[in-house]
Parts: structure tokens; C-alpha cells; sequence
């Protein structure tokens, strides 16, 4: 196998197209073709010390072919000539064995497109930032969560994580585009110690493409020990029915099950309680779900999804009701229907379905201190854990901490409870919505409170 | 406790009649000991205390069906090399994808940056170990019978469907891997494995007038293909899957509250994982973070309690010759009689608390910074007949199998979802119930643990572990249990 030993080739759009062309020599009737390289780096900066630096990229090609309406896809990190040749051929020989399915293939060429805006998702400060001044934000984030507060004994640290990427798709019906993208963010993870020896951690972070636009490290190592102090001395709660209002970051993944539920996957395979609901009230009038791909310089924005379509707006629920799913093409041929611009594509495998940025929008937004004020006694849930939700039948059961509210104020911090529900039912149960969203993330929400569920605890 | 043989130091060099997964980085990257050496030499050019390379070589296969169709099959290749400089305390890391010379020496220059002070000098000359064998060596691609693995899918595809009217959706999947390693460090460690890894799942959706369900069963470890024809076969998989389908379509919803709970023997052993296994990772309690720091010698379950991990057992999901630090694994306990007994730890850990090295350094791959992990985890069988443990309870819930878990290690909070279980009334077990999670204190709920079973059983090989971004494959075990009390987050409050 001395052939190995070539040089590495560039990963280019020219690289793209020879590998289709590869392919189709080789007897695929259509070829898709992912090309991607990145870089990370990471510094981890402890009590002072740096713990952790590290440094490095990588690079590897993704191949999906079509024989007739059969298909396979194969991967890998040999970008040699003949690691590639590997790629073609492995990805033929499996697609022989596979079942024909007349839904499968490429997009039509009438549905390609991408977004020639300056989507400002790559920012060259990230890069440029010397190694010296990305330690020294990491220990300033950590430094910043000792001097919060005496009972700030220890931390898991304070990081700075940085990446780019560079992606390159390709497909046999005229598909061609690529884009990079950069990220960074600093984080601290302080853990507190009360007189009696109970420990308690939390964390907070700052993410974004442009390392200017990054909250300063001492803000951060602020706010986290803030969060991980409010826990000391947590207890549990009886068991009961009680309001509980989903603080911003937790709110966000009760709007990231919104998006599970009309993933067309799962509506197809009778796998999601939204089946069959579109054009029904499915949550509390004061919803509208977006999901966007196209916000300048979102998290989750790119010119184009996993299959070579232009991202898109799409309104999951407006008002309530359930407008659309969230589609790819194979699924939106088993739906009847047309592709969202949600395809999802790794260098592994075939595309799945993925959000863009995905965000709530309140009809009646109320400031968040006021959603509290109207709760005299119940749960303001600051952390869950554990994955209980079953999206077949919508039953929802985690393990949460957060703060009792007594009065409409924060009272005393809680923990080792569950709350428990209906997906179905807690959606529409939404009865507030606050007025704080913000990005961290690609998906965004502000407070919510959410009425009728059961708290399980002493 | 069994005892802990360990493997033989066989005080040779290595040779070209070395073990084919050495040959195999030599052979096909052009790696070789002078290279080796070259690299670890630069690794430690502005001083630390230890340096190792790990090269990682993995060819994996995996298979859909859906819909009584093979719609997808997917196969990918990577290799790379992962270079790690250890100074104190200080991990500096840096990876190639690229396994040409001078792409090794310069992540090997970049790892070094951890370290300042003058170069250190790496041990000369490898040893290798005399090696466990837990395992089958696969064809080198792994997926030569590809035939064969898409019968295993329709056959379960068959199974499922003629099993009952009811089921409405099948998917079956098949995902295999061989992965080659080599481990070469400046304490002159080298060691070399290959590891299958394989699993089959099968996912069924029921329905029955307006009521839905799901239901999913799978299995696999360190095996051949097989093993899935004699040991744990397609039909064995679609008809668990179905049945667990059908008895949700009537599960009533769970009890909310404090209550006694008996635990099923096998899978539910995920509670251990959870509840104390990340707690004894050794590098959260080197750096106080955990709630189990400092209570070595302390009582941390009902004196009915014994927890090992055990990484050589033959052919198991979480077994490994030798871990990513190219140390053979044990059999390590961590709870005997309730008392704590000591930490999982690696070469790192085992250095700086002076505590023993227990093989359990792990990764997910060469472009991940190595920690301690589980490998199998389980509890010991005690003495009670399960019958009797359910028929001592008198409202309380029996939880038979879970979805996943996760833990606050700092608070010491956990939580497991049950996905079968049952309530117990009168010791008689009566409805079952819609997922719940349990939630507990790790350093508190095995106090609780009442009765042990004398039914030890070990999970069919699917399960997963999550830490600081890193997946690798673990088992779980445990006998059927009883613990006196323990939250069910239902929402049932009768």
C-alpha cells in the first residue's frame, strides 16, 4: 500500500467535482460529495495553572452515491489518491446491496440555491488571536470566579475554545458551494462550598463568531459563580402540582422539542406526537415557532442545508397552530410535500433533518420579573438533567434544580425533584412568555412559564 | 472478590513477529520505532514528565432498514495519531490526521508547548506486555460479510411484523467497527489491540386505536458476526422490542413521590454508573470536584453492597485488552460491603495521588485528550431470591428497563429514566407504567439498598458513556435490588 505515502491534496471545489466524476466513472447514476476541514484549539486555565492546551486540525471526505434509486455513503480521513479511490469504489459496492427505494436521490436542480449575502459567519480575529492572549482569557474567566465570593473554593475551570471550518458540497445534478465558518467562546464552571461542606457547581460562557463580540472574561466568571452560589444549601420539595417557569437557557430546549416534534422524520414514522396536526392548535395561542437559517452571523446559519437548497424562514407554529414540518427531501417525498431547507449532512451517512436557528416569539411578551410576580408558590427551574422525554406519546419526565418561587420572588434553591408532564398538554399550557430572549445559542427562548405539571420530590 | 492477575511483562523487544494490529501501523503508515522515539523526543523538548502517541486506526459499517427496505448502509475510515505531553498537573495536546513524519514531529511540538524547562529525555527502548486475548481479531475490514448483517435485518424486520398486528413501524440497524490502536510512550509503554465493537437495534412503533407506543431492544459487544446467529439473535431482538411496544399501549401513568423501589437485574445497573461510578472517576476527586472526594474508607451503600469495574471480561461491550494508555485493565473494586475502596484512575491520576493505576484510561478517539472511565460496572449478587424482594414491598415501583442517565457529580445528583416499569402493590406486581425518571444522591441512595438479588445479570451490550464531550462504549450490570427509598418523578399522585 505504498501508494499512501502521496502528499495530501487541497481540499478544494475542483476536489469535489473530480470525486464526482470519480464516481460516475465508476457507475453512480448521481454523486453528492462533503469536503471538510477545521481547526480547534482549547485552553483550560485552573486555580491559575493552564490544565489543558490543545491544539489541532482535521480533514475528511463524505460520499453519497445512487445507483437507480439504490444508495450508500461512505467516509473517511484518507485524503490520499488512494484512500480516495477507497471512497468511490467502497461507496458502489455497498450501494449494490441495497434496497431500491423510489423516493431516494438527489434534490431536483430547480431547488438548488444558496444565499449570496454576506452572512458574516466567519470572522478572521478568531484565528488571529495569539495563543498567549486566549490563555490569558481563560484565566481571567476562572480568576474572575474566586474573587466573586470567599465560598468559591475550587473550579473545573475557565476555558477559551476556538474553531473554524470549512466545508465544500457538491453534488452531480450542478450543485457547488462552500462557506467557512468561526466560533469562539470563553466559559468558567466555579464550584461553591457551604460552611457545612455541600458543594455545588454551575457554569456560564459566552459564545460567538468574532472574538470581539465575546463578553469580557470577567463578566462571566461573574455570572457563574452568581448561579453557582444561588444553589448552595438546595433542598427538596414536597411532591405537588405547582407553576414552573423555565428560566431562559432551560426554556430553550422545551422550544428544541417543538422542533423534534415536527421533524419530518419522525412524522413520517408515526414517531412524534405531531403527526398528523398540521393546520391544529397544538400549543397556547401566545406561540410562534421560527425556525431561520438565514439570520447574519446566527449560530445555526449557513447559505445553504446538507443537500445544496438555500436555507430558508420557516414558521413552525404560528399563533398555536402547527403550520409546517421541518423537512428534507426524502422526507418531504414521503410527506408529499417540499423540502424545508432542513437538510442536516455530516461527512457521515445520509442527510438527516437539522434546525437553522430556531427562536420563540411571544404575541404577549411580559418582562420576566412580572411573569415571577404572578406565581405565589412554585418552581423556577435553573438546570435539568437526564433525558426523559418520549416524543411518541409526548411523556416528559427530568430531573431538575432550580429556585423555590414563594410570593412572586425567588425564594430558597431546590434540588433532587423531578418535574413531570405531557409535552402535548405543556405546550399548550404555556401561560407566560417573557421579554428576554438572547442568542446564545442557535436556539433561543425566553423565560415560560408552564402550568399543570407534577413536581416529584420528598 | 476474584483476585487480579496480571499480565506478564514479557522482557523482550518487540519483532517483526509481533501481533498483526502492530504490524499494521508499521506496514501501512510507514510508522517505526525510530520514528516513534523521534517523536516522543520532541514531545518532551521543553521538559514535562511523560509523553505518548496514540495512533488510531477504525473502519466502521452501519445498516438501516426501514420500512421492510435497506435504505441506508454507510462505511467510514479514519485514522490519525494523538500526541500528549503531561507536565504536573498541565495535559498539552495536539492531534494529525495526517501520520507522515512531519506531521507527527510537529503535533508532537505543538503538544510540548504545555511543558517550559530544559528537554527531557524518553525512555529507550519500548516494552511490551504479554497481552490479554478478550476478544476475536476480525478481518481486517470488518464488514466482509455484508450479506449477512442484511439478513440479520430483514429477518428482524420479519420477526417484528408477525409478532403482532399492532406494530405499525419497524427499523432495525446493524453498526460495526474494528479499531486498531498503538500506544508508544516515554516510559517506554508499548502496547497494541484490536477492538470489534458491534451492535443491533431494533425499533418498533404500536398502535391501537388512538394509542401509540414504542418499543426498542438491542445488543452486541466485542463479538463476531455470529453472535448475532447463535447467542442473541434478530428474532430474540424484535420480539423484546415488541413486546415492551404492546405493554406500553396500556401503561397507566407513574406514581409521583418518595417510595420503595426494586430494580430488575442487568440494564438497570445504569443506576450504579450513574449514582457512584462518574463520582470515582479519579480525576474528579484529584481535584476535589466530586462528591465522593475524600470518603475512601467511608460508608456509601447498605453493607449489602459491592461494586467492581471489570474491563477484561470476554467479549463485553466495555472490555478492553488494554486501555488508551496501553495498560492492561482489571477487575477493580470500588465498594466492598458499602465501604469505598478506591478510584478508577489512569497514569495521571495514579501519579499525582499516589494511588494505584487501574487501567482505566479512555478516549473516544486520537483527537480526544484521555480520562478516566468505566469500563463494565456492576454489583456483586447478594443472597435474596427476586420473588421474595418484590413480595416484601408494599406500594412501590419495579423498574425493569432504562433509557439513559446522567449525573451532577458535584452535587452528587443523578437521575435514570425508566422505560418498563411496573407498580408493586400488596408484593404482587400490578400495571404498567409511562416512563418515569428516578432521581437520587449518589453518596446517599445505595444506603438505602435493602435486598440483594442472587440474580446478577450483565446488560446486552448497548450502552454508551458521555463525559466532557467524549462517547465510549460501556456495560452495566447489577442483580435485582430493592432500595427502601428513592424518588419516581411520575405524575400520579394517588
Amino acid at each position: 500500500m505504498i501508494e499512501t505515502l502521496n502528499q495530501h491534496q487541497d481540499l478544494t471545489a475542483a476536489l469535489a467535482t473530480e470525486l464526482i466524476d470519480r464516481a460516475l466513472a465508476a457507475g453512480a447514476t448521481d454523486a453528492e460529495v462533503v469536503l471538510y476541514e477545521g481547526d480547534e484549539f482549547e485552553a483550560l486555565v485552573r486555580k491559575g495553572e493552564v490544565e489543558r492546551l490543545k491544539e489541532s486540525g482535521s480533514r475528511a471526505a463524505g460520499l453519497r452515491v445512487f445507483l437507480g434509486s439504490r444508495s450508500a455513503s461512505t467516509s473517511t480521513s484518507d485524503l490520499t489518491s488512494a484512500g480516495l479511490e477507497r471512497l468511490v469504489h467502497g461507496a458502489i459496492d455497498l450501494a449494490r446491496v441495497t434496497s431500491e427505494d423510489p423516493f431516494s436521490g438527489l434534490p431536483d436542480s430547480s431547488s438548488f440555491g444558496q444565499l449570496r449575502d454576506d452572512l458574516r459567519l466567519c470572522s478572521d480575529d478568531v484565528a488571529g488571536l495569539p495563543a498567549a492572549e486566549r490563555i490569558a482569557l481563560a484565566r481571567r474567566a476562572d480568576a474572575a470566579c474566586f474573587a466573586a465570593d470567599p465560598r468559591i473554593t475550587n473550579t473545573r475551570g475557565g476555558s477559551f475554545d476556538s474553531g473554524a471550518g470549512h466545508k465544500i458540497l457538491a453534488n452531480s445534478r450542478g450543485f457547488l458551494g462552500e462557506y467557512r465558518r468561526s466560533i469562539c467562546s470563553i466559559s468558567a464552571s466555579p464550584i461553591a462550598q457551604s460552611a457545612d461542606g455541600q458543594m455545588q457547581r454551575d457554569y456560564w460562557y459566552s459564545s460567538a463568531r468574532s472574538s470581539a463580540a465575546l463578553e469580557s472574561p470577567e463578566s462571566i466568571g461573574a455570572e457563574a459563580a452568581r448561579r453557582t452560589l444561588r444553589r448552595l444549601g438546595a433542598r427538596s420539595v414536597p411532591t405537588q402540582q405547582a407553576p414552573i417557569v423555565f428560566s431562559p437557557e432551560i426554556a430553550r430546549s422545551i422550544v428544541g422539542h417543538i422542533f423534534e416534534a415536527a421533524n419530518g422524520s419522525l412524522i413520517y414514522h408515526q414517531s412524534s406526537f405531531f403527526a398528523g396536526k398540521l393546520g391544529e392548535r397544538v400549543a397556547s395561542p401566545e406561540l410562534t415557532i421560527i425556525d431561520d437559517g438565514t439570520l447574519i452571523g446566527g449560530f445555526g446559519t449557513a447559505p445553504f442545508d446538507g443537500e445544496g437548497l438555500p436555507t430558508r424562514r420557516t414558521v413552525i407554529i404560528e399563533r398555536g397552530v402547527l403550520k409546517s414540518y421541518l423537512l428534507n427531501t426524502y422526507m418531504a417525498r414521503k410527506l408529499n410535500m417540499q423540502s424545508t431547507g432542513n437538510a442536516s449532512r455530516g461527512i457521515t451517512g445520509a442527510p438527516g433533518i437539522g434546525a437553522g436557528n430556531l427562536f420563540l416569539e411571544s404575541s404577549s411578551p411580559l418582562p420576566s420579573a412580572s411573569i415571577l410576580v404572578g406565581v405565589k408558590s412554585g418552581f423556577y427551574v435553573t438546570e435539568l438533567i437526564g433525558q426523559g422525554v418520549n416524543m411518541v406519546t409526548g411523556d416528559y419526565s427530568r430531573g431538575a434544580s432550580g429556585l423555590w418561587i414563594e410570593n412572586g420572588e425567588l425564594s430558597y434553591p431546590v434540588e433532587g425533584i423531578t418535574i413531570a408532564g405531557n409535552l402535548r398538554e405543556m405546550f399548550q399550557h404555556i401561560s407566560a412568555t417573557g421579554d428576554d430572549m438572547v442568542f446564545r445559542s442557535s436556539i433561543a427562548s425566553p423565560t415560560l412559564r408552564i402550568d399543570g405539571m407534577t413536581i416529584a420530590g420528598a | 472478590m476474584s483476585d487480579h492477575p496480571t499480565s506478564i511483562p514479557s522482557g523482550t523487544q518487540h519483532n517483526s513477529s509481533g501481533p498483526e494490529h502492530r504490524r499494521y501501523f508499521f506496514d501501512t503508515f510507514g510508522i517505526t520505532e525510530r520514528l516513534l522515539e523521534r517523536c516522543l523526543g520532541e514531545a518532551l523538548s521543553a521538559g514535562g514528565d511523560y509523553a505518548d502517541l496514540y495512533f488510531e486506526s477504525i473502519a466502521s459499517t452501519s445498516i438501516g432498514l426501514d420500512e421492510s427496505l435497506v435504505k441506508s448502509a454507510s462505511q467510514g475510515m479514519s485514522a490519525g495519531c494523538g500526541v500528549r505531553v503531561v507536565a504536573g498537573e498541565r495535559t498539552g495536546y495536539a492531534y494529525t490526521d495526517d501520520l507522515f513524519a512531519d506531521r507527527l514531529l510537529r503535533a508532537a511540538r505543538t503538544a510540548a508547548l504545555i511543558a517550559s524547562g530544559p528537554a527531557k529525555e524518553p525512555v529507550t527502548g519500548f516494552r511490551e506486555r504479554a497481552q490479554q486475548d478478550l476478544y476475536p481479531v476480525l478481518s481486517p475490514e470488518g464488514d466482509a460479510n455484508i450479506a449477512g448483517k442484511l439478513d440479520l435485518l430483514l429477518r428482524a424486520d420479519r420477526a417484528a411484523r408477525a409478532a403482532d398486528p399492532r406494530i405499525v413501524q419497524v427499523r432495525a440497524s446493524f453498526s460495526d467497527e474494528v479499531r486498531r490502536i498503538l500506544v508508544a510512550a516515554s516510559d517506554g509503554t508499548f502496547a497494541s489491540d484490536t477492538q470489534p465493537l458491534a451492535r443491533f437495534n431494533v425499533f418498533v412503533i404500536a398502535k391501537d386505536g388512538a394509542s401509540i407506543a414504542r418499543g426498542s431492544a438491542g445488543g452486541g459487544g466485542r463479538v463476531e458476526l455470529d453472535y448475532f446467529h447463535t447467542e442473541k439473535t434478530p428474532e430474540g431482538f424484535a420480539t423484546e422490542a415488541v413486546r415492551q411496544a404492546i405493554l406500553q399501549l396500556q401503561a397507566v401513568p407513574a406514581p409521583a413521590g418518595e417510595m420503595e423501589v426494586v430494580l430488575g437485574p442487568g440494564w438497570p445497573g445504569v443506576l450504579l454508573h450513574e449514582a457512584v461510578g462518574h463520582g470515582l472517576e479519579a480525576d474528579f476527586n484529584r481535584k476535589g470536584t466530586s462528591a465522593f472526594s475524600g470518603l475512601i474508607g467511608q460508608s456509601v451503600a447498605s453493607s449489602k453492597v459491592t461494586v467492581v469495574d471489570n474491563g477484561r471480561m470476554p467479549n463485553r461491550r466495555g472490555s478492553l485488552n488494554v486501555d488508551d494508555e496501553g495498560s492492561p485493565t482489571q477487575e477493580t473494586v470500588l465498594i466492598e460491603n458499602g465501604i469505598l475502596k478506591g478510584y478508577m484512575s489512569d497514569k495521571l491520576s495514579s501519579r499525582l495521588m499516589g494511588i494505584p493505576e487501574t487501567g482505566n484510561c479512555r478516549r473516544e478517539s486520537y483527537q480526544a485528550v484521555p480520562m478516566p472511565r468505566m469500563t463494565n460496572t456492576y454489583m456483586l449478587a447478594g443472597d435474596d431470591a427476586p420473588e421474595d424482594i418484590l413480595r416484601s414491598v408494599k406500594r412501590g415501583l419495579y423498574a425493569v428497563n432504562f433509557g439513559g442517565g446522567q449525573v451532577d457529580i458535584t452535587n452528587g445528583k443523578f437521575v435514570f429514566s425508566a422505560s418498563e416499569a411496573y407498580l408493586i402493590e400488596d408484593g404482587k406486581i400490578t400495571a404498567p407504567v409511562k416512563d418515569a425518571t428516578l432521581i437520587g444522591n449518589g453518596p446517599e441512595a445505595l444506603k438505602y439498598v435493602s435486598m440483594v438479588g442472587h440474580d446478577l445479570r450483565l446488560d446486552e451490550g448497548i450502552g454508551t458513556c458521555g463525559k466532557e464531550g467524549q462517547s465510549v462504549p460501556v456495560g452495566v450490570g447489577m442483580p435485582t435490588i430493592k432500595l427502601d427509598r428513592m424518588v419516581v418523578g411520575g405524575t400520579s399522585r394517588s
